[in-house]
């Protein structure tokens, strides 16, 4: 989570008159801004380009649009990814949008990359840049990237999930172009390193801040652009994560409260389980909530009460109904966001002693992971084991803003919170003790404070197990 | 904290005892090494008040300040204190290896062998806690930029002329401190925490005195007991029978023994240059000259008396709030030296070896000292070391601990069994089979070992890589199939694979740390960095405010 405060909310229009458009209209005129100064940039302007992009606003569109119209500009470009599944994606959907594109995959010689992305023939995979260069588009992640000893070919780079992309990770790749379009949710979570890393604390070049703070900091003439439409969010969740995540960048759900609808096939068989699949069908988001207890960070009954509703789930013959059409809740569609690698386990073994798949090779399958993981994704409907839930104690790692707002924001139609009672209290105990480190900007909101704040709307749509 | 940890915490509530976390000591322990205790100033951060060092316990050294708002007291302090210190820290410099390298010509590409010098052993500073170690770090970035008469320009305020040398020492070994897994300075709270678990809080574990509790309880109570009295015991005159282990000091004892010791030395000084033998003043009328000056002469002896009465007074007190924290530190290291040494050990004190080679280099050759703040390249190049260092270090524990490998167990990172079966395979895509055989080992583990997830053998003579091929959690076995580690031929070498009835461990982790990927010359730091470093943010001497 990083700050907004500082930037000015001219540079994006006039709010009025965006608010007043169309959500489609709103969209379309700031990504016309962007293209403009990514493709055409003003003479003597900043080199870089930053876009603040909600949870789902169509940031990957946007990184599509960009390189199609770089490359129809007779360019040839970068595109630095965090993570290796997250480059997959983007060649994929970059290969689909744009046949005409020839792209470059460089991947490290022990990982190859999916057989799904190089079924595209515009694909062409290999682990040496210079079989690359000829291409329009070469895309890999950072950490591969910063090992190319090319002799600055490209002009361009486009830097996908930027925020999560740590500062000395730029400062590896930022030889290899002129000009860079940083596109990020600065809502995710940050960086992390496990060393101790102090004594550069409030240091522009931080080297374990986030690479967009750092760029921020040296060239101060950046002003970021933003993405006003979650497209993902429903109407039920984007006023509720645009207050509690993004209070200083406001963004609205480009769907009406009518558009997104689950529907089941089975009626309720009474349980609290279903009790909570009909609440978050009808309001978007449920809180299933077992009594206050402390646990071990993989409790049994809570794991239990997740794998139950996530089987509950697909045993009512879901159907999501949205503004593009409606098609029937499956495996693949759902979501299990955890705040441990341990927890996430835990789940995986109690889905797969209920029969539910979820192993991804072998078909359609449920994704079990970590906030970590599951950033950048997109599902109709996840449940959340609560960060917080069971805790005697809440760390800055269980408070972190994005852990929460990564979980709560990752779904099209709903969200189901499983969480022990007694988080409210367990927040009120621990307000925040982190140090203050000068010349730090303040994170704002504080995992405190966001914590209470979607806490309070869950509460009103608590069902007791 | 990992479960086991955890675990072990709540056997030592219930045991009463500290409960051992390793079976192995995990950091090199110097034959010699030197214990410092600092004391810091109430008040001022960074403001020195006492030391007591040494490399014998039954002779520590005590240096202090008497008046710690005097600059020039503080600084004659720094200096007596790196006339003490430096040559601890200079002895190791002169015994050297040549270690052979080969050095690539930059033009011609061509290898040349090179010899570097490789000290053969190095300084070891333990300190009672990390506060301490933070502390030393302030006194190195305080007067490794002072000027000395040496300098062409000294300044209006010279200091001795070994004050910034120890400023850059104490730098270079707080630096290094941060680098997991290093030794050349440890605080003696992290060390035996490391080795041991105590069945109180981390926090609690920072007083040194109250970690030994538990494994020194008093006679007749119990170390919760011991470890509380350490911390809040008081004797008649409400002083701590058992101080805080610095730097920081009880502010009873400030206020009531430390304050007026100083006020009374300050008078006593005060008297002294009051005298007129000092200030030159001429002394009486000419009449009454002799007597004047007799009884001048005997005032001057009696000022002199007080202020060597009020320093001595100063100094006793000091070291009494110092010694047992002195005593504490080397219990510790009595604990510590009766654990046998982990087997990479000598593997990591290498590196802390260079890196104080490499130190003494840097002296030797007149470089100026460790600028004010890291700039963006080299503030990159430590963080990617200690990460580097922090796998190693975490790789090398599991590796020479079972203890540290349980952790990696119960956390499903490794899995240990008995081997149950092995059965030849062969890889035969290429144009001559190779050898790829399936283990499968019998293990109560629970690895997260997901078909197609890469695994390594730990504690075997050569690098053996396999992939998990399946799991049967109901039989409680693993199956793998052995990559490599297996010999050229076409059948594996002999011994190198296992055999059934084998004990052996698999980590899903890799055995060896990846290397960090370059990084660009300082003098190309790109643009998105603020570009290369302007020679302000470098010039070792800016204006320094110390007055």
């Amino acid at each position: 989570m990083t700050s907004t405060m500082t930037s000015d909310p001219h540079t994006f229009g006039p709010k009025s008159a965006a608010a007043a458009a169309s959500p489609g209209a709103a969209a379309d005129a700031a990504v016309a801004r962007i293209l403009e100064a990514t493709v055409r940039p003003a003479p003597g302007g900043p080199r870089g380009v930053v876009v603040d992009s909600p949870p789902g606003a169509g940031k990957s569109t946007l990184v599509v649009k960009a390189a199609k119209e770089l490359v129809g500009a007779g360019e040839r470009l970068m595109i630095v990814a965090q993570t290796n599944s997250q480059v997959d994606d983007l060649v994929g959907r970059l290969a689909e949008k744009g046949p005409e594109l020839s792209i470059g995959r460089l991947h490290a010689s022990d990982s190859r990359p999916s057989a799904e992305v190089l079924r595209h023939g515009n694909v062409t995979p290999s682990d040496k840049v210079g079989d690359l260069l000829e291409h329009d588009v070469v895309v890999s992640t950072a950490a591969k990237w910063q090992w190319v000893k090319a002799e600055a070919p490209w002009r361009h780079a486009i830097v996908d999930e930027a925020y999560q992309m740590r500062s000395d990770a730029l400062l590896a790749v930022a030889r290899l172009f002129e000009r860079a379009l940083f596109v990020g949710d600065p809502g995710q979570l940050d960086p992390f390193t496990v060393v101790g890393t102090d004594q550069w604390a409030g240091l522009s070049y931080d080297p374990s801040s986030s690479a967009v703070v750092t760029l921020l900091a040296h060239n101060p003439e950046i002003q970021p652009h933003r993405l006003p439409v979650s497209w993902r969010l429903p109407a039920t969740a984007a006023p509720l994560i645009s207050s509690a995540f993004y209070p200083y960048a406001p963004f609205r759900s480009g769907t009406g409260p009518e558009d997104r609808r689950l529907t089941a096939g089975v009626p309720a068989d009474g349980s609290a389980l279903d009790a909570a699949i009909d609440e978050a069908s009808e309001h978007g988001w449920a809180l299933l909530e077992l009594p206050a207890r402390h646990t071990v960070r993989t409790d049994p009954q809570a794991v239990a009460a997740v794998a139950g509703t996530v089987r509950r789930l697909l045993e009512r013959g879901l159907t999501a109904h949205s503004e593009q059409s409606g098609r029937p809740l499956t495996a693949d569609r759902i979501a299990v966001g955890t705040a441990h690698r341990d927890q996430a386990a835990a789940v995986r073994a109690a889905l797969t002693g209920l029969g539910v798949p979820v192993d991804s090779a072998a078909g359609p399958a449920v994704t079990v992971d970590t906030a970590n993981r599951l950033q950048g994704r997109e599902y109709d409907v996840t449940v959340v084991l609560h960060p917080l839930s069971g805790r005697p104690d809440a760390t800055a790692f269980h408070l972190e803003t994005g852990r929460l707002c990564v979980l709560a924001s990752r779904h099209r139609h709903a969200c189901i919170v499983v969480a022990r009672a007694g988080i409210a209290d367990l927040l009120d105990e621990h307000p925040a003790t982190e140090p203050v480190q000068l010349g730090v900007t303040v994170k704002f909101p504080d995992g405190w404070e966001a914590n209470h704040c979607v806490l309070q709307h869950l509460e009103e749509h608590r069902i007791r197990l | 904290m990992s479960l086991l940890s955890t675990l072990a915490r709540l056997e030592a509530v219930r045991s009463g005892r500290a409960e051992p976390l390793a079976t192995v000591r995990h950091r090199h322990l110097s034959e010699r090494p030197m214990v410092l205790v600092p004391l810091a100033t109430a008040g001022e951060s960074g403001a020195p008040l006492a030391v007591l060092l040494g490399t014998d316990r039954q002779a520590p050294r005590l240096h202090i300040v008497p008046q710690p708002l005097n600059r020039t007291q503080r600084f004659d302090f720094l200096a007596r204190l790196a006339a003490d210190l430096l040559p601890y820290l200079e002895s190791f410099g002169g015994e050297v290896e040549q270690i052979e390298g080969s050095e690539k010509d930059p033009q011609t590409g061509e290898k040349t062998q090179v010899f570097r010098e490789l000290c053969t052993d190095a300084p070891q500073l333990i300190v009672p806690n990390s506060a301490c170690v933070q502390h030393l770090a302030l006194l190195g970035r305080s007067t490794r930029f002072r000027r000395t008469v040496e300098d062409a320009d000294p300044g209006p305020y010279p200091a001795p002329t070994q004050v910034p040398l120890l400023g850059r020492w104490l730098t270079h070994l707080t630096e290094r401190a941060q680098v997991p897994g290093s030794s050349l300075l440890l605080p003696m709270t992290a060390l035996l925490a490391r080795h041991w678990a105590t069945g109180q809080s981390h926090l609690e574990d920072q007083h040194l005195a109250a970690q030994l509790a538990w494994h020194f309880p008093r006679p007749g109570l119990t170390a919760a007991r011991t470890a509380l009295l350490a911390e809040t015991e008081r004797d008649v005159h409400n002083q701590l029978t058992h101080p805080p282990g610095g730097p920081v000091t009880d502010p009873r004892f400030d206020e009531l023994v430390l304050a007026p010791a100083i006020t009374r030395h300050d008078t006593a000084l005060a008297a002294l240059r009051e005298d007129p033998e000092h200030t030159g003043r001429p002394a009486g009328t000419v009449q009454d000259a002799g007597t004047v000056q007799h009884v001048d002469a005997a005032q001057a002896e009696q000022a002199r008396l007080r202020v060597k009465e009020a320093s001595e007074h100063l100094h006793s007190v000091l070291e009494q709030v110092l010694l047992p924290t002195w005593h504490d530190v080397w219990r510790g290291l009595d604990l510590l030296y009766a654990l046998p040494p982990a087997a990479h050990l000598a593997e990591r004190w290498e590196s802390d070896r260079w890196s104080y080679t490499g130190h003494r280099d840097r002296l030797a050759a007149g470089e100026p000292p460790q600028p004010k703040q890291d700039d963006a390249v080299t503030a990159a190049r430590k963080l990617a070391q200690r990460e580097r260092e922090q796998s190693r270090l975490d790789v090398q524990e599991a590796l020479d601990d079972p203890l540290a490998m349980a952790e990696c167990r119960l956390a499903g990172e490794a899995f240990a069994g008995t081997v149950t079966e092995v059965t030849p395979d062969y890889d035969t895509s290429g144009r001559s089979p190779k050898p790829r055989p399936l283990v499968t080992v019998r293990t109560t583990d629970r690895p997260h070992a997901d078909p197609g997830r890469e695994v390594h053998r730990a504690n075997w003579q050569s690098a053996q890589k396999a992939v998990v091929v399946g799991s049967d959690p109901a039989e409680g076995t693993v199956t793998v199939r052995v990559l490599s580690g297996m010999g050229r031929k076409k059948e594996p070498e002999p011994g190198s694979l296992p055999e059934p009835g084998d004990r052996i461990t698999f980590t899903l982790f890799e055995l060896a740390p990846r290397q960090s990927a370059p990084l660009p010359d300082p003098d190309d730091t790109p643009w998105t960095h603020g570009g290369p470093p302007g020679a302000a943010d470098r010039s070792p001497i800016a204006a320094e405010d110390w007055e």
